[in-house]
């Protein structure tokens, strides 16, 4: 095999070498330099000590972490249970060969997640106002017992978000679906037909087994993409840097932010981000495993 | 064919289901008309009708109050022409960068057989889960001491090694380059650099176009990074400089809107064009593989 090698062994090297010089300097680099940081502490701009796990402790102790790890697990459970739904129903909608219409279906219900997140801020703070906004006054002329001053921004942070991540992503969770389903062999669905099951049987028995792969890894890039939740509640509560009313738009990814780029304390931010990516970690391999075991 | 008649009976639940997704895409573009027509309003008619101005004029719709005096102000005004171009220059030359250094080395990992192949794999692979923000620190001290913070070069050097697009075209390498041909053009004498851009190139051109626009899109809508590396207002990008405008015109929402509208619409375009190449790019990994 190796005698009939026609290429020098430079060769991938030179196609690998712009790629890696940035990847090196930027990613890699990075990587290494904040895991290092993790175990240091920053006093004033130029000295810095190793403290071991310090940092680490201090997190144990720190009321803000604990606040934003309790707005991330509360906000990754809600994206979950509407997020996936949403975007399986609409799919499900969209997946039938007779259905025409369906490209632009698909191209509308897309559009959203090309909007960049900065500008979903400016349209959602807008959208959201008391009394102005295009939601509340919309929901009050429908729905005359909407209060019009019904505080979104103010008090239903969660709910907020949920509402401009809903919109932002059911449609770009729904094409992975969508793929996923016209995969499904269409045989096995009318087999199911002639033997009389209804469709949420063959939902359940045929279909569902089929896309259970696609399933599995959305739902993980659900969650993980949730537990990084941060450009959004930054921007829509910019005012505060992102903490919002009591703290409530303060997420694990924020907290990160502010302490690094705010507080400059390099040496914190590089603890929470390692933590952080330990969980992520452990979330990807349990995936792993669970999808293991159901193949088995 | 055969299955028609079975059809003309599911004929009312075929109707649902145009009805449900006919609600559900309303709903969906509900905030991009409701932008739409804020952005041709005055000031004081914002905050009076809900979609446009109603009036005596043609579907009850007051035509003669529209106005495009927002998209005046924003390019006479403000500094959003200058804003467009960074913008465009920007994505345009990132987005060229990185889909050639990702087809490269995409190309690298996959068709050739070297030591510390599958473990240089994994560890570029494995970096998707590191959260971004977690490096920004270390990458703005890696600029600063080379000198890069507030030029265009320290906002393009980071971009063109992201690793889900190494991860695409070594996907579409492995799935659709075929090892004969590269050999056969080897034995004909042709020369490395040949065979990749007349050969490889051209086999994985709908990869190609997908990642243009994936990176294209992704580069345009990034905010934090030009926000903490371009400090100088005139090299700033759209994300940047509308989003200024948040905390300078706070209750001139027409002004907002229309700014918005004027960053969302080149996007928009370039994916109405392009959506086919652009959603079969980003699902082919996650689908197949």
């Amino acid at each position: 095999m190796k005698n009939s090698r026609l290429h020098s062994v430079w060769t991938p090297w030179l196609f690998l070498a712009p790629f890696l010089l940035s990847f090196t300097a930027f990613i890699a680099w990075p990587a290494v330099r904040s895991l290092m940081l993790a175990f240091e502490q920053t006093f004033g701009p130029r000295t810095i000590a190793f403290v071991g796990l310090t940092n680490f402790r201090f997190m144990l102790h720190d009321p803000f972490f604990w606040t934003a790890v309790g707005n991330t697990v509360l906000f990754t459970v809600a994206a979950v249970v509407t997020q996936i739904p949403a975007a399986l129903g609409l799919a499900l909608l969209l997946n039938r060969a007779d259905l025409r219409g369906r490209r632009l279906f698909r191209v509308i219900f897309f559009a959203p997640s090309i909007v960049g997140l900065a500008f979903v801020a400016i349209i959602y703070s807008i959208m959201l106002e008391k009394r102005t906004g295009f939601i509340n006054s919309s929901l009050h002329s429908l729905l005359p017992a909407w209060d019009p001053d019904f505080p979104w921004l103010d008090h239903y942070v969660m709910p907020s978000l949920i509402l401009a991540v809903l919109w932002l992503s059911a449609g770009f969770y729904m094409v992975y679906f969508l793929a996923a389903l016209q995969n499904v062999p269409g045989e096995l669905l009318d087999a199911a037909n002639i033997d009389g099951a209804s469709p949420w049987q063959r939902f359940r028995h045929v279909t569902l087994p089929e896309i259970r792969p696609v399933l599995n890894i959305i739902l993980l890039l659900v969650v993980t993409g949730s537990f990084q939740f941060f450009e959004l509640p930054y921007l829509l509560y910019n005012e505060t840097n992102g903490n919002g009313p009591d703290n409530k738009a303060l997420t694990i990814v924020t907290y990160l932010y502010q302490t690094g780029f705010r507080s400059g304390d390099l040496g914190y931010a590089s603890a929470i981000g390692w933590l952080l990516t330990l969980v992520l970690v452990g979330l990807a391999l349990i995936q792993r495993r669970l999808t293991q075991k159901e193949e088995l | 064919m055969s299955p028609a008649p079975a059809h003309r009976l599911l004929r009312p639940a075929t109707l649902l289901i145009y009805l449900l997704l006919g609600f559900f895409a309303l709903l969906t573009l509900l905030p991009f008309v409701w932008m739409i027509c804020a952005a041709v309003k005055t000031k004081e008619d914002f905050f009076t009708s809900q979609f446009l101005p109603r009036g005596p004029g043609f579907l009850g719709i007051a035509w003669d109050h529209l106005t495009l005096h927002q998209f005046v102000r924003l390019f006479r005004d403000l500094p959003v022409p200058r804003a467009l171009l960074n913008s465009i220059f920007l994505a345009s030359v990132g987005s060229v960068l990185a889909t050639l250094f990702c087809a490269m080395g995409g190309y690298g990992l996959s068709k050739f057989k070297f030591s510390g192949r599958q473990a240089l794999t994994t560890a570029i692979l494995g970096t998707v889960v590191l959260p971004g923000a977690l490096l920004l620190v270390p990458r703005f001290e890696t600029l600063y001491h080379l000198g890069l913070v507030d030029r265009y070069l320290g906002i393009f050097l980071p971009a063109l090694a992201p690793a889900f697009g190494l991860y695409l075209f070594r996907q579409a390498m492995i799935n659709s380059v075929p090892a004969d041909i590269l050999e056969s053009a080897r034995i004909d004498g042709c020369g490395e650099i040949r065979i990749f851009f007349q050969i490889v190139l051209p086999i994985v051109r709908p990869m190609i176009s997908a990642y243009l626009i994936i990176s294209f899109i992704a580069l345009w809508n990034d905010y934090i990074t030009p926000q903490i590396m371009l400090q100088s207002p005139g090299r700033q990008p759209l994300s940047v400089v509308i989003f200024s405008l948040k905390g300078l015109y706070a209750d001139d929402y027409s002004l907002m809107l229309a700014g918005t509208l004027v960053s969302i619409a080149p996007v928009m375009l370039l994916f109405f064009l392009l959506q086919r190449e652009f959603i079969s790019g980003l699902t082919s990994g996650a689908v197949k593989g």
